[in-house]
Formats: C-alpha cells, structure tokens, sequence
C-alpha cells in the first residue's frame, strides 16, 4: 500500500521535471560558463547563462576555453593530484574486478554443482548425506597466504601514492591561496605584499601554476572537494590543514562542501575559474582596486551604509563585516549565494529581499526593505566590479 | 503483562525483533522520503531541515534501533538454546537491558515531539548519526535535540552493555556437558566476539557523549575549538565505537550464515577452526582501524599509511570467511529454501560490499570517495546487502523454531527476489553517481551534474523494497494466524535448539543435553559415523 502511494509520489515528481531544466543543460554546454539554473522564483525564461549579459558590466569578454561544463566526475582529472588518483583507481578497481570475478565464479558454479548433485541424489532415491568435507589444510593456508600477498601489494603501492601526493610543504613557484569555510559560503584569500585580495565562493587561479591551498574554518567542519582538481580535504576550526592542485588547463571546475556543515550544506558550491596566467595577473590587478565609487548610485550606497549589510560585509572604503563574503568586487563575479544562482539583477534583487526565500536557513537576514532601497542597494551592489 | 514482567530470554529476544523490525519498519521510511526527495534535480518535496532530520534519524535509528536490537535478540534467542541452557546467566539484567533499549529508542524518537527547535516547533536531531563537533555544539545546534540524540542513544547503549556481559557470561559459564568453546555452533563464538566488541566500544561513545553533554549543558569546551578544545577529538571517540560497531553489526550475520548455509548444504561448516581464527582476528582487528573514517582529516601521511594498512589487513579475516562458506557449499546438495537464497544472496552482496571497502582503504582513492555516495553504496552493501539479508534469512530459519509454525516458502521467496532486485536497484548506482563527484548528505543537486538518471534509478528501488517488505509482513500475520505446524526439527538441521520443541518452554530443555561434537544433532542422526571421530 505505501509502496504504492510512494510510486505514485515518485512519477508525479519525475513527470513534474520542468522542461526548463533540461533547456538549462543544453545552454550550458553549449555556450561558455556554466551557470546552475536558479530556483522557480527567478527562473530566466531563456535559460540562465544569457543572464550574465544582464549585468552592467560583462566582466570578461574573452572567456577562457572552458573544459567540460558541470563535469565533477572523478574519472576526468585535469590536475596531477586526481590524476594519480584516478590511475592507483584503475589499478586497484581491476585488482577488485579480478577478484570478484573469481569469487562470484565459483559461487555461480558451486550452487550449480550444488543442485545438480540434489537433483541426481533424489533422482537415485539416495538418501545419505553428501560427504562431510570438514576442512583442508593446504587449501585453507593458500586462501589465508594469497590475498594476504595481494593485500601487501595493495598496501605498498597506496604508500607510495599518499607520499606522492600528501606533501607536507608547498611545491615550487606555488601559488598560496586560503580558503576558509563558513556556514555555507566559501572565502578565498590570497595573500600578497601588494595587498591581500578576498573574494568569495568562486576562486580564481592561474593555470598551470600549483596552488598551495591552506583550509580553515570559521565555524564547522567543512571539506573542499573539486574532484577534477584534487581529493578533498577538510577545512576543520583549529586545525590548519593544506592541499595542493595544479590545473592543466584554463576553464571553470566546479565543486562543493562535502562534509555535512548543517542545513545548507547542499548548497555550499565551489567554483574554481582556472585563467591563463596573464588573465589571472589582470583579476589579480582588477580585484586589489578599492571599491568603485559610482555617484550616480550614492543612495543604494548610503542604504547599505545605513542598513545592517555592514555588520558583516566588506565593501573597500565602505565597511568592514567579516561574518558574509566581500562585495568589494561583487559584480566581478558569476554567481550568488554561494554558487547556485547566477548574478543578475533580478536575482540579486530577490536574493537582498529575502535570502530565505531562495536558500532555506541561510545566515543572512531578510532586511524588509521596501522596493525603492531594494532597487537602490541592488543597483549599487551592481556597480562593484 | 506476561511479556512486560517476563525474564525468559526467548521471550524479550521476540520482544528485541519485534521492536527492532518496527523501528525498521520506520528508519525504511524515512529513507523512502529522502529517495522521493533526490528523485530529480533540485526537486523541493521535503525542504532541508527535514531531510537533515531524515537523514540523522535513518542512520540512527538502523544502526542503533535496528540493527543493534535484532542481532542482541536473535543472540538472546539462541545462544541459550544452541549452548544448552536453561536461560542466559543473569536473566532480569537481560530483561533491564531490554527495556533500556525501548525506552533510549522511544527517548530518542519523543524529539520530533519534544525538542523543542530554533524555530520554536518540534523537531528531530539534525547533526548526522555521527553528530560531528562542532555542528553539535550550542552555538550551530540549538533547541533540545542533540541532547534527545546523546541521551537516547546513551541509554540503549547501556541496554546492549549489560546484554554483552550476559552473552559472555552465558557463553563462558553454562554449555552443557560436552561443549567445549571449540564444539560450540560457530553463532555462538560470533557473538561472543561481538560482546566483547560491544564492552570495548559502547564505553568510549557513552564517555564521548557525557563530554558533548557537559559542553552542551555545563559549559565545558571538549569538542570547543574556540577554546582549546578539539574538533578532531571527537571524530577518534566517535570512530573508535564506530569502527568496530560496524562489526558488532556484522558479526552475528555472519554466525547466521556459518549456521544456515551447512544445513542446507547437508555439508558441515569448512573449516570450523580457522572461522573462529578469523573471528577473533577480525575482532582484534577492528579496534584498530577507527581513524580510516578520518583520511580527509588531514592526519598526515604516516598515520593514513597506517590505518590504511590495518584496513586492507582485515579483509584477508573476512576473506577467509567468505572462501569457507564457498567450501561449504561446494560439493554439497543445495536445497534453495528462503533461508538458504537469503545468505547466499548475502555471500553475494557481501563480497561487492567487502571490494569496494577494499577500494576505500586505497587512502587517496578515498580522498575522492570520502562523503560521497560511494560510500554510502558500500556501507549499504555491507549493511544491507550483508546484515539486513542475513538477518532476513535467520528469521525465515528460526521462526518455525519459535513460533512452532513456518513461513510461506512461495511469498517467501517473493520477497526474496524483491529485496534483492531492489536492493540492486537502489544502492549499485550509487557508486556512480558518488564517482561523478555527489557528495551524500545533499538535499538537493545542481541538475548539470550528470547525477540525475543515477539518483532516479536509485529512487525507483525504494517501492520494489517496499513490495518485498509488506510481502514478509503478510506472510508472518499469516504464518502465525494458520502457518502448517513445524514440528521440531522442520530443517533437519543439527545444533541443538533443533533437538527441543517448537517452540521450546520455557525451561528450554526437559534435560539439560550433552554433546560430543559441534554437530550433537548430526551423531544422534548418524550414530554410525558421528562428526566426533573427525574433532
């Protein structure tokens, strides 16, 4: 009876799949950065990466070659870390097959033995018991010493693959980039003697150049997990842990928090934008000017200022929070609310009036403010490329 | 009123699998709404407070409510049977042990009433069933119910404490005349591991939740990294039970099938010493493999090589295990009762089960796979898959014995195929869709992922399992109601529960037997070629 109630649930649900999702996936590959579709409330008619012309300012014209939208599969590695991994996988999967096959075979053929020699026995009219094996030395020591032998070998090559890859100090010429968990967006710093850079929930590196990652916590225990780039690791409140990738290409890998860090832990994504180098210098450059300082939009800035948004967000020469991302160079960036809505006004709008209504238990407040300092604050936000 | 003030251990082992089937019954549920839930791409059926709620209740519930109480009960039903007592040591300990663990699972499930939450409503623990420091901590939990989480499990833990010292004082004190540790049936030897396994570990989790109860309610800072406690501190304490409660959960099934699968081979166990070799080991073993739960948290390289290591060690025990069943087996006449499909079925799964553990204890394969639905399709292959399939198989074994009726062998195997096809279903893609970077715990996913069909799929096994299911329910309400009468020994089968009435008094035995094998039913049968010539 449940059963059937729960069938019924279960196609409702899957015949209920908007067209508009499957509309997202083809855009998306089709065309340059892949954004999430946004929740039903702001839905785009047109698909959601049109969207980001929408801003006022495109934030780069000449998009890098991306390298497989939306793929986190750990079987398509673009960085040495998950690439060994996914080779010791290899390994270690065939090793596996080899036994379960062996295992399953001779399961298959005992319990074919197995009938056949009841059907032959009854056929006979036997009614005695089948010989009594009750054990056997040499057999039992080569099913004791054999996979003790593979297990060793399993144990040598893991050995040598952690040592390869859990590396204990930075590798040459890396880039060092912090990374720090919060209750559920990520914060990216890069520390620099021209001046710390923060950014939030879409990282951006340089290509072929090894990151350092050092993983902090400013809350739970949360893990960074972008499996074409690397293995995850968690990011633990007072404990410093680090990892390393090396993107082979430019393009955008995605990602997310992987250790369960409370309600929003489903949307905590991470957006790894790999750039060519001269790119990545240039955001580098962009992303280290003060806050833009646009008069035309000084009533959106003096309702930031006078609203609760300082308490926790930094905006250069503005304000100071820490508790939220920084929006000094919010426009800069693709996505809000931590990588599942793509940056538009109308979303950022929505998301400003109640970010509830879009991410459930978020951290941030709705402020009720009324649609003039709605448009205002949204409109001043826009402007901080 | 009977049952409430009985101490017989055959009656409050009914009463423990009784409980424990409806808590399954219930922790089934829950994961059918969070199937529904993850159906499709960012469906929003059950928002995510609730599927936190589903998911920290399943978890806890299977492991604690269901899995725990079923194996102590069917250890409670045949270890005085199968050893040749009138009753376990300490009978009215075992019937308080029982009831702490009614009233730790009613505790526990009084949240969605009690605990009063942030939102003023009631509501469930929501902190995973490992209830990792510090989401557990006031600050990220508030409301009541982490502490309805510590203290209903504290209480049922100390139930399955005071049941282990029984098993191991029964097991050690009162076998008959005859039996030595080395002619018990191979079950009891399990759950003698297992009870040891319980003294061990239950402890460190009850102490590591007194520690997050006083960081909770008195102030201290244990698990408070903002003020020298440690996180990571509770992970070891957590996983050092964790670990070996995995065993504790699989042990007894594999006692299960060490007794089914030679009755209906007609062959006896291969290899009895070396099992109980492999049983010990695997025991031993298990206290030192907690921190494997732990690569991703940066224990640096020497410590994962370690845990790693021990981890690929402990399957050469279980391996082992695995082959003398296949001896078992091999060369003897199958008779494919539901019984007998239900642990081969076991052997089947657990061998998946037991290889992808084996890739999981590849460290950095697991700093992929960790917190993915890889693992959860492992632990499902082992927990269910293994556990849950034997556990059906022992009840289709022993029911005769204790109810003097016998299941419908027709439906039986109904649910049989059910159950494995929509086991099948439900848990293979998993792995897929955890290889494709899905990371468990989610309520919802990015629809570009690539992670739909898999989940879909996964969701379409749920109502097959459910079928399966609501088949073995109607076919015990019917068995019970007008099932064909057992007689004794409806297997001919040969440990020694068989060699008394169905079901037995409740003094067991009108003469306390003897034996001079592990097989005493086998030399009465066949007094001319008795299995202690062979000893």
């Amino acid at each position: 009876m449940i059963a059937i109630v729960f069938c019924i649930a279960l196609g409702a649900t899957a015949i209920g799949a908007p067209a508009g999702a499957s509309q997202d996936d083809t855009n998306a590959t089709a065309s340059g950065p892949p954004v999430p579709p946004a929740p039903a409330p702001v839905r785009q008619p047109d698909g959601s990466v049109a969207d980001l012309d929408a801003k006022l300012v495109v934030c780069d014209p000449d998009a890098p070659p991306v390298s497989g939208a939306g793929v986190t599969s750990i079987f398509e590695p673009e960085s040495p870390p998950s690439r060994e991994i996914r080779e010791l996988g290899f390994l270690v999967f065939a090793i596996c097959i080899g036994i379960f096959v062996v295992v399953q075979g001779f399961l298959v053929l005992a319990i074919v033995r197995g009938i056949r020699s009841r059907r032959a026995a009854r056929e006979e009219g036997a009614s005695a018991e089948p010989t009594q094996v009750y054990g056997s030395v040499p057999i039992e020591v080569a099913w004791t010493v054999i996979p003790t032998i593979i297990v060793f070998v399993l144990t040598m090559v893991t050995i040598r693959t952690i040592r390869d890859i859990d590396i204990t100090s930075p590798p040459e010429d890396a880039l060092e980039v912090i990374a720090i968990g919060h209750q559920w967006w990520w914060e990216f710093r890069y520390p620099d003697e021209a001046g710390e850079v923060v950014t939030a929930n879409e990282m951006h590196v340089p290509a072929g150049r090894p990151i350092w990652l050092r993983l902090e916590s400013a809350d739970v225990i949360h893990s960074f997990w972008v499996p074409r780039l690397a293995g995850k690791m968690d990011l633990i409140p007072g404990h410093t842990n680090y990892t390393w990738f090396e993107a082979d290409r430019a393009g955008i890998y995605l990602g997310q928090c992987a250790e369960y860090c409370g309600t929003q832990h489903a949307h905590m994504l991470i957006r790894v934008y790999a750039d060519e180098p001269e790119a990545f210098d240039d955001w580098l450059a962009a992303q280290r000017k003060p806050a833009i300082e646009d008069p035309t939009v000084a009533e959106g800035r003096r309702v930031f200022a006078e609203y609760a948004c300082l308490n926790c967000h930094t905006v250069d020469g503005t304000s100071d929070g820490m508790f939220g991302p920084n929006l000094t160079h919010l426009a800069s960036r693709d996505t809000i609310g931590s990588g599942f809505i793509p940056l538009n006004r109308e979303n950022l709008r929505a998301w400003i009036d109640d970010p509830a209504q879009l991410k459930i238990g978020c951290n941030m407040p709705s402020l009720k403010l009324d649609a003039a300092e709605l448009d205002a604050v949204t409109d001043y936000l826009l402007t901080l490329n | 009123m009977q049952w409430a003030i009985s101490v017989d251990h055959k009656k409050l082992a009914l009463m423990y699998i009784g409980a424990g089937l409806c808590f399954f019954l219930v922790a089934g549920l829950e994961a059918a709404f969070m199937r529904l839930q993850l159906a499709r791409a960012e469906n929003d059926v059950i928002d995510p407070e609730t599927f936190n709620q589903l998911f920290t209740m399943h978890g806890t519930t299977m492991v604690f409510l269901v899995g725990m109480p079923i194996l102590l009960g069917f250890g409670n039903y045949l270890i005085p049977l199968m050893v040749g007592a009138r009753d376990m040591a300490f009978p009215r300990l075992n019937a308080f042990g029982f009831w702490l663990f009614i009233f730790g699972g009613l505790l526990l499930y009084f949240s969605y009433l009690g605990a009063d939450g942030l939102y003023g409503a009631g509501t469930a623990p929501d902190v995973g069933w490992f209830a990792y420091a510090p989401l557990t901590s006031r600050t990220f939990s508030r409301g009541n119910s982490t502490d309805y989480w510590i203290l209903g499990i504290m209480v049922s833990g100390f139930g399955s404490m005071t049941t282990a010292i029984n098993f191991i004082a029964t097991i050690l004190c009162m076998r008959c005349p005859g039996m030595t540790l080395m002619r018990m049936p191979m079950i009891g030897w399990m759950m003698l591991v297992v009870a040891f396994l319980v003294l061990v570990a239950i402890p460190i989790l009850t102490g590591a939740q007194i520690m997050l109860l006083l960081d909770r309610t008195l102030g201290a800072h244990f698990f408070d990294p903002e003020t020298q406690g440690s996180a990571i501190l509770w992970q070891h304490l957590f996983w050092f039970f964790g670990h070996p409660e995995v065993y504790i959960l699989i042990l007894p099934a594999f006692g299960f099938v060490s007794e089914i699968m030679p009755t209906f081979s007609r062959k006896v166990l291969f290899g009895y010493p070396l099992m109980v070799a492999a049983t010990v080991g695997i025991g031993f073993i298990s206290l030192g493999v907690w921190a494997h739960h732990m690569f991703v948290v940066g224990l640096g390289p020497v410590l994962d090589s370690f845990f790693g290591a021990t981890t690929f060690l402990i399957s050469v025990p279980t391996g082992i295990k695995i082959f003398n069943w296949l001896g078992t087996m091999w060369g003897g006449r199958l008779h494919f009762t539901t019984p007998m499909l239900f642990v081969t079925g076991f052997v089947a799964m657990f061998v998946i089960g037991g290889l992808t553990g084996i890739m999981l204890a590849t460290v950095p394969l697991t700093w992929q796979l960790s917190d993915s639905y890889f693992v959860v399709g492992h632990f499902h292959y082992v927990l269910f898959g293994g556990t849950v399939f034997g556990i059906f198989g022992a009840i289709f074994y022993w029911f005769p014995k204790a109810t003097g009726r016998m299941l419908d062998e027709r439906l039986g195997k109904w649910t049989f195929w059910l159950l494995f096809i929509g086991f099948t279903l439900t848990f293979m893609p998993m792995h897929v869709s955890g290889a494709l970077g899905m990371p468990r715990r989610i309520y919802t996913y990015e629809a570009d992922r690539g992670w739909e069909i898999w989940n879909l799929i996964s969701s379409i096994g749920v109502p097959v399992q459910m079928a399966g299911v609501a088949i073995f329910l109607w076919n015990a309400i019917r068995a019970l109601r007008r099932g064909p009468v057992a007689g004794n020994d409806p297997w001919d089968a040969w440990t020694l529960e068989w060699g008394t009435t169905s079901p037995p008094p409740e003094w067991n035995f009108d003469r306390i037997p003897t034996c001079t094998s592990a097989r005493p039913l086998w030399d009465r049968k066949n007094p001319e070629d008795p299995d202690a010539y062979y000893e």
